[in-house]
């Protein structure tokens, strides 16, 4: 394989996969440690009727308007869960569920409203993304890693996710510490003065960004995946706060590029004939990868370390 | 103190309601210098008064202010101790982690930990007698070396009243002991305690004031004058033998 078509075929995918799963990997870390991980799961379904309503407002299936109605809807529906939660007094994961549906709801409802159902949101398409539709035909060499003209022509679902990238990246160092106490122990954080809510809601915003970015490129179900999986890896295999977070995105990363290079290029180059679906690989390695880790932990698990100390020594 | 001295915690008018069900009725009170304790049955809304005067859980009406102010401008005087159980220990910190959290609003929001931050977190450890411990994994710790670490966190915060939900809840004997001697070293220093209590027996060897609180304030004042049978009969509703059991000396 020449470098060309490395550039055009498989970069643009390696670097959706690494972007996206890399993001929802940071991300969930915070998910598994905050005992949500579902709510990954549940934002990713109620962004649907703000992405319906910037599709219908702009009549194009572009990368901004959708992300910003995704995340008016990220913030409503985190809004609303937080109101259910103290107006009926009934526990969160309950409360997340009430609202994610009737929002999944709302925007099905949307869909056929407004017509965006007719034009292209293939079912496929949402839940297992297209990975490999993406290409970089602008590319003639590797001198175009460095020529602004040719990397203005990668796909746009690249731009969005190296943007939410960063701007995610960025969230999480600024609000390394807030976001660890919230972690921990959020009533403490609010005792000492932290905006304990808009922390959660900054939170949740951010998952609904990099669940959007990522969907059209990898699949809902793929996103969800990556939100969980390799943060609930790393928990298995780590006591440490800052190699669990930063753990989780890396391994997010790698699970993307593995399980790509092993639905098509590897086969291929092995002269296999079958093309698997990347996003499908990359989901299954995130359970191997959970899997791994729990039969990592048994086995440490087996030699001697510290014991617990008896009560007062 | 100057008599003129704003109480550590004042209470006004506070009433919080979960759902339908009043839980604090319009309590008025005022936490004196020193050591204090909130003793009533389960369900007397004990943690709620704390966590409500926090402003943790929305109050329906009422106020309360720290050293005459509200918390917004005393929260540096303001040390909080949860319950044990609010968190998952699993999580990946060690002791001294989880005590550097006290020093948080001290630091810039991300970077390394300093020298100086870390030293007192370590010196609170050390407070509790947690020294040997400070790179062990909470998780790892057992129930009354987590509650001593809370304790060393809230200690860390370096404040002028602490309040403390349920300190000596399911601890060991050295743990209580080890709790005792803290909060007699921050009285002995001129700062003020208000703690959730459950044990009754040694509350007139703990604390130098009380309150008795059923969802209303029902009795409160110096443990002589206000822990009397009659008063903790009147908040627990005579449910419990509790004349007898209060008489009775700590082991």
């Amino acid at each position: 394989m020449s470098a060309v078509d490395f550039l055009r075929l498989d970069l643009p995918a390696l670097l959706a996969a690494v972007l996206a799963c890399g993001t929802a990997g940071l991300l969930g870390a915070f998910l598994v440690l905050r005992r949500e991980s579902l709510l990954g799961d549940a934002l990713s379904h109620a962004v649907l009727p703000g992405i319906i309503v910037g599709f219908a407002l702009t009549g194009a299936r572009a990368g901004l308007p959708m992300l910003i109605g995704a995340l008016a809807a990220a913030m409503a529906a985190t809004l609303l869960i937080t109101l259910v939660r103290r107006a009926a007094r009934i526990e969160s994961g309950a409360a997340t569920g009430a609202v994610f549906t009737t929002f999944f709801a709302l925007g099905l409802v949307l869909m056929e409203v407004t017509g965006a159902r007719s034009v292209d949101l293939d079912l496929d398409c949402v839940l297992f993304g297209q990975l490999e539709t993406l290409v970089w035909l602008d590319a003639t060499g590797w001198g175009s890693l460095l020529d602004p003209a040719a990397l203005a022509g990668l796909p746009r679902q690249l731009h969005l996710l190296a943007g939410v990238a960063v701007a995610v990246g960025l969230l999480v160092t600024l609000l390394w510490r807030p976001l660890q106490i919230l972690c921990f122990d959020p009533d403490y954080a609010a005792a000492l003065g932290y905006p304990a809510r808009r922390l959660e809601l900054a939170l949740n915003m951010a998952v609904a960004a990099a669940a959007v970015a990522a969907f059209e490129a990898v699949g809902s179900i793929l996103v969800v995946a990556m939100l969980v999986c390799p943060a609930a890896a790393l928990r298995l295999l780590t006591d440490d706060y800052r190699l669990q977070v930063l753990g989780s995105a890396a391994a997010g990363a790698a699970i993307g590029v593995a399980g790509y290079l092993l639905a098509g290029p590897l086969p291929a180059a092995l002269g296999g004939t079958v093309a698997l679906n990347a996003a499908g690989v990359i989901g299954t390695l995130g359970g191997v990868a959970v899997a791994c880790a729990a039969l990592l932990r048994a086995l440490r698990r087996g030699t001697p370390r510290d014991a617990v100390a008896a009560p007062g020594a | 103190m100057s008599a003129a001295a704003p109480p550590p915690l004042e209470i006004r008018g506070l009433t919080v309601a979960y759902g339908e069900r009043p839980v604090l009725w319009d309590v008025t009170w005022a936490a004196p210098q020193g050591l204090t304790a909130i003793v009533g049955p389960n369900g007397a809304g004990k943690s709620t008064l704390i966590k409500a005067a926090l402003g943790l859980i929305p109050a329906l009406s009422g106020e309360a202010r720290f050293f005459g102010r509200p918390l917004d401008e005393a929260r540096m005087r303001v040390g909080y101790l949860p319950q044990r159980a609010s968190v998952d220990w699993d999580f990946p910190a060690t002791a001294l982690d989880v005590v550097c959290m006290a020093r948080y609003p001290r630091m810039n929001w991300w970077g390394r930990v300093p020298r100086r931050e870390r030293d007192a977190a370590a010196a609170a450890l050390a407070e509790v007698g947690l020294s040997d411990l400070a790179g062990r994994q909470i998780g790892r710790l057992s129930g009354g070396q987590q509650q001593r670490v809370f304790l060393a966190r809230a200690l860390a915060q370096d404040a002028d009243l602490y309040l403390m939900d349920e300190p000596f809840a399911a601890v060991d004997a050295a743990t209580e002991q080890a709790i005792v001697a803290v909060l007699r070293r921050i009285a002995a220093s001129g700062r003020n305690v208000v703690a959730v209590h459950h044990d009754l027996s040694t509350v007139p060897d703990y604390f130098a004031h009380v309150l008795l609180l059923n969802g209303r304030a029902v009795a409160a004042g110096p443990v002589a004058e206000a822990f009397t049978p009659t008063n903790i009969a009147a908040a627990y509703g005579g449910r419990l033998n509790l004349l007898e059991h209060a008489s009775v000396a700590p082991a």
